[in-house]
């Protein structure tokens, strides 16, 4: 049972790596590709800390195993911004205060990133319902929820004025 | 938590799969969504040797209905479920009961397939899937061959499901009349304390059909033919719902653990099915 050739593109480039099919995806983004972003909350896919972007979809690394992301793309939340040039959901719960000890706050922002792309104009209601998969201990969600509307808001008007 | 060490097949055919797990027997495992099977590898509650990941099948994925009948290929996700707008007006329960599963990321991952055929008596998808009356589609060695939903569970994680075979794809009739699918559950992501699926049909006043089952409430999915006859002739009166409520109650075997004792899950279940027989009928 030996390793495994895995290709993926992360955060728009093509990585290569031999891993075990067992590896868990968060340890290959963490230990293999240093990308320490996205963290390890419960191990057991309830807190979602661990969330990245697969393939089109927000999933939980702690529950895909690397084999299954052959040929994936992954973005993570070093793809979605950086410290020279935040993005505007990143500029937001800067903002809004949407973040206390920012445990969670990597996979809620990958998280919302998504659900903005599938509903640009979400709901308080479904802004709540879509992050429902990303526990936060600090900040009671109000913040969170007030930064993703509002960041909806921003992208809206970048859209509009385009 | 890292799984123990396992090879790794993705076949592209059904029949692929077929003859891996023929050849491997009781060491392999299909994998369809994960995220009932990964967590219990990752505790090493399970020995797997070798894994067969059915991502790779196209033929396994999709949403077709044709006339009356709806058919839903067992990769199909719950996100895809209750994206398709076509299958939201064809079959509107199903959207209404894959919204309460677990949450968004689990549910872009987590298959039908997956979650009717693990035989977890915890999943919504079986006694969904008794309460629409659908069949399970099974290919092994020797073929393929249906089993009805509501023949299909036999304890819990037992299953008419022969280890040689996989479950590929469920059918059913495109429902008619009103429909519920109402769940008890402490979080959003958790599963039922209880749940239960309703379906009823009123003609001149009267119910023509209905359909009631129940889920996380005995160690498998309880359809409740005894809430049925009472509710199918009925004018569908206080009094009988009340009746049927009580037989839907009493058909339930449910366990004390974590959600609560069983006098208190008894308890929820009858709140449950009478909501979800109220909010049938008045669909209806």
């Amino acid at each position: 049972m030996g390793k495994t050739h895995l290709k993926m593109t992360v955060n728009g480039k093509e990585v290569e790596l031999l891993t075990e099919p067992r590896q868990l995806l968060i340890h290959v983004l963490r230990e293999d590709l240093n990308l320490t972003g996205a963290h390890i909350g419960c191990e057991s896919s309830h807190c979602g800390a661990c969330t990245v972007d697969m393939n089109g979809m927000s999933i939980k690394s702690c529950t895909v195993f690397a084999a299954q992301a052959q040929d994936a793309e992954i973005t993570t939340i070093e793809g979605l911004g950086s410290s020279d040039g935040l993005h505007v959901l990143q500029e937001m719960f800067k903002e809004h205060h949407g973040l206390q000890c920012g445990y969670c706050t990597p996979g809620m922002i990958t998280r919302a990133h998504r659900l903005l792309q599938e509903n640009s104009n979400p709901t308080e209601e479904e802004v709540r319902f879509g992050i429902s998969g990303n526990l936060c201990r600090c900040t009671g969600y109000q913040n969170i929820v007030k930064a993703i509307l509002a960041a909806a808001a921003k992208m809206n008007e970048v859209k509009e004025s385009a | 938590m890292i799984a123990s060490a396992f090879e790794y097949h993705k076949p592209d055919t059904v029949d692929g799969v077929v003859s891996l797990l023929s050849k491997w027997g009781d060491d392999a495992r299909v994998i369809a969504g994960g995220h009932s099977l990964i967590p219990v590898m990752k505790q090493r509650m399970t020995d797997i040797s070798h894994l067969i990941d059915l991502g790779g099948i196209a033929e396994l994925k999709g949403i077709s209905i044709d006339g009356d009948k709806i058919n839903i290929g067992a990769m199909t996700t719950q996100h895809e479920l209750i994206a398709s707008e076509a299958l939201a007006k064809a079959a509107p329960l199903i959207r209404e009961a894959s919204l309460q599963i677990a949450d968004p990321q689990v549910r872009y991952l987590g298959t039908i397939g997956g979650n009717v055929a693990n035989g977890d008596p915890a999943n919504d998808m079986p006694g969904l899937m008794q309460t629409l009356d659908a069949t399970y589609y099974l290919t092994g060695p020797g073929g393929s061959r249906e089993v009805k939903a509501r023949d299909f569970y036999e304890a819990a994680y037992f299953t008419a499901r022969e280890d040689e075979e996989i479950l590929t794809a469920i059918s059913f009739a495109k429902p008619s009349g009103g429909f519920a699918y109402e769940k008890q559950k402490r979080k959003i992501g958790d599963y039922a304390t209880a749940a239960a699926g309703v379906m009823i049909t009123i003609e001149g006043g009267k119910c023509k059909a209905a359909s009631v089952a129940l889920t996380n409430l005995s160690d498998t999915p309880v359809y409740c033919a005894a809430a049925v006859d009472a509710l199918v002739g009925s004018s569908l009166d206080d009094a009988t719902i009340k009746t049927a409520v009580k037989a839907a109650v009493d058909a339930s075997d449910p366990v004390a653990d974590t959600r609560g004792p069983v006098d208190f899950k008894k308890h929820v279940a009858g709140v449950i099915v009478k909501k979800a027989i109220t909010s049938a009928v008045a669909r209806a």
